[in-house]
């Protein structure tokens, strides 16, 4: 449901349809909504067939990068006699997002049964669900849910009475939006600073405390039970982008709409209906100007480009920016792009990790050129200056963070240059000494 | 340890502490893991991390000072000096900015007494400043008073919030 607001009926909740019931929180209210029959059903499948299952089904990962999930599960050595790790990824702090928080607020216990399901198709020991320490009430939902699910006997040495062990821990971050990154995720848990780790070697091979592990995002573990309970035909059928989008998706909506709020469409649906039906379009007198339709750090859109967008995977890259994580900007025609995308740099600066100079350097000066600018003291050669600036953040850094800073940056300035020069054009004249 | 003669440290990880810090040691395959959490214990009971309560963890832990400080330092949510009673933190991050979230902000440095963010008031009631992103987008402006989550916050509301910390 486009949470906090009833169900529209152009929805199709499967992850929301029980947001806003606080009786769902608790283990008997999940238990009667359905609750903890797909981890029964899993327990008694091979952990092959799970990954098969969810295969199958298509889910690709939802918190940015939308990777298969059953292949990166598939990953996973067997019979390596090693610990094996999952990660919960519930580091949600991408500007725009704000689905994640929904899931563990209404239903832990989705959530919780996601990771049990994942823990035994990947085999592992333990999962480690990592939620952002700003997060206090998705965190105490989310503490009580556990406590819960181990006094009631789903988790612990003998999981739902089937001699299975399945254990999680809650770890709480400290303020670092790098920490969702899974490499620097992992140093955190480690009780180290939350810097990236170079890949090679992949999470698979060598992740958690030196194990094979896998990351995976709360939207995406809280899908896992719909799909081993209704099979993976069903789930993949939802879409109207089969086969290559899958299921639905979380969007939370924020900005300039009438109803900002977190969305649940089928993969496919046009973005337009999206900001103009269920959202309620833009503010009266007012009309849209840009999109930022995947959280701040994938380019950002044009109404042209918005138009005739389906909101999946491919058809987003094909309108020029990317799903992302579904955390969508929506800005009207009152708004400096100037100034937002300075904003945005200045997140970015602030959350460098600033391990790689193209990082720590190139955020900063982004932010102070934009800055400048916005005082009235830029120049006509800012412009290439920072899509100069750009490039050399691109593809160039241990993490994509650094890329993320640039996005808006070289869309913003291709898309939108009459804003760009607007404020080139507010230069400030030189006040005369004495004058 | 103490320094220059000031009040000699009392031990953080005692009574209840200590015995949530211990039931902590089993959920991870080492100690060093348990430093996140066990910054979270310290700060509960004493407000910020002094450098006293640096070196306690570290001897805990089988942690040297220096790496527990390297590790303190990179997360913005644990205070390394001692804030006002109630700390508030809001965001001001895009999504918020455009919906007046820096408005909330001015308006909670007025009337916290704070002047300046960052600062704690005078009457050492709160200590306000402006984070990045908490995650709550569509409800702007949410803000953090202590642990409180509160959102859709206007200038207009700030009055009546901060009346609710003594």
């Amino acid at each position: 449901m486009g949470y906090p607001h009833p169900i529209h009926p152009r929805e199709t909740p499967v992850l929301s349809q029980h947001f806003g019931q606080a009786a769902a929180r608790t283990y008997t209210g999940w238990v009667e909504r359905g609750g903890y029959q797909a981890l029964r059903k899993a327990i008694g499948m091979a952990p092959d067939d799970i990954i098969a299952e969810v295969k199958a089904s298509g889910l690709r990962g939802r918190g940015g990068a939308g990777f298969p999930t059953g292949l990166k599960w598939s990953f996973m050595p067997k019979d390596d006699g090693k610990p094996h790790y999952l990660c919960c990824n519930a580091d949600e702090s991408e500007p725009g997002t704000f689905k994640d928080r929904e899931v563990m607020r209404w239903t832990p216990h989705a959530l919780i049964e996601g990771c049990a399901i994942a823990q035994l198709a990947i085999r592992a020991d333990v999962t480690y669900i990592y939620i952002r320490g700003e997060f206090t009430e998705p965190y105490h939902v989310m503490q009580r849910a556990l406590a819960e699910a181990y006094a009631e006997g789903v988790l612990g040495a003998n999981a739902l009475g089937s001699g299975k062990r399945i254990d999680m821990v809650i770890h709480r971050g400290a303020g670092a939006y790098i920490c969702g990154e899974e490499t620097a995720m992992m140093n955190s848990i480690e009780g180290r600073r939350g810097n990236p780790r170079i890949k090679p070697p992949f999470p698979a091979v060598a992740g958690l405390f030196g194990q094979p592990t896998t990351i995976n995002n709360v939207e995406t573990l809280a899908a896992v039970p719909a799909i081993i309970n209704r099979g993976a035909a069903w789930y993949a059928g939802l879409s109207l982008s089969s086969p290559k989008s899958t299921g639905t998706k979380l969007i939370s909506v924020c900005g300039h709409v009438q109803r900002p709020g977190t969305y649940e469409i089928t993969l496919g649906f046009p973005m337009k209906d999206l900001i103009y039906d269920l959202c309620g379009g833009m503010r009266p007198g007012r009309t849209l100007k840009a999109v930022i339709p995947g959280g701040s750090s994938v380019p950002i859109m044009t109404p042209d480009e918005v138009e005739a967008c389906p909101t999946d995977y491919e058809g987003i890259v094909a309108h020029g920016s990317m799903l992302g994580s579904g955390g969508m900007i929506v800005m009207d025609d009152s708004t400096d792009l100037v100034y937002q995308i300075m904003r945005l740099a200045r997140f970015y600066a602030h959350e460098s990790c600033a391990q790689c100079t193209n990082c720590r350097e190139g955020t900063a000066w982004t932010t102070r050129i934009l800055e400048r600018m916005l005082a009235g003291e830029g120049k006509q050669s800012d412009l290439d200056l920072l899509l100069d600036l750009s490039d050399q953040m691109t593809g160039k850094t241990i993490c994509v963070l650094s890329d993320s800073c640039a996005a808006p940056v070289v869309s913003g300035i291709h898309k939108f240059r009459a804003d760009f020069d607007a404020c080139l054009s507010r230069v400030r004249p030189a006040v005369m000494a004495g004058v | 340890m103490t320094a220059h003669g000031t009040t000699p440290h009392q031990p953080i990880f005692a009574g209840d502490v200590l015995a949530k810090l211990e039931a902590l040691y089993p959920k991870y395959p080492d100690k060093r893991s348990v430093l996140l959490p066990a910054l979270w214990l310290v700060q509960e009971a004493r407000g910020w991390v002094s450098d006293d309560a640096v070196r306690e963890v570290a001897e805990r832990l089988d942690l040297t000072p220096s790496y527990v400080r390297g590790v303190l330092t990179f997360y913005t949510m644990y205070h390394k000096h001692p804030v006002g009673r109630h700390f508030i933190q809001v965001c001001t991050t895009s999504p918020c900015g455009m919906c007046g979230a820096e408005d909330v902000a001015r308006t909670l440095v007025e009337h916290s007494g704070c002047g300046d963010l960052g600062a704690t008031s005078p009457d050492g009631r709160f200590t306000v400043i402006e984070v990045e992103c908490l995650g709550a987008c569509g409800f702007p402006t949410p803000i953090l008073i202590d642990d409180d989550f509160i959102e859709s916050v206007t200038p207009e509301r700030v009055p009546e919030l901060l009346a609710r910390y003594p």
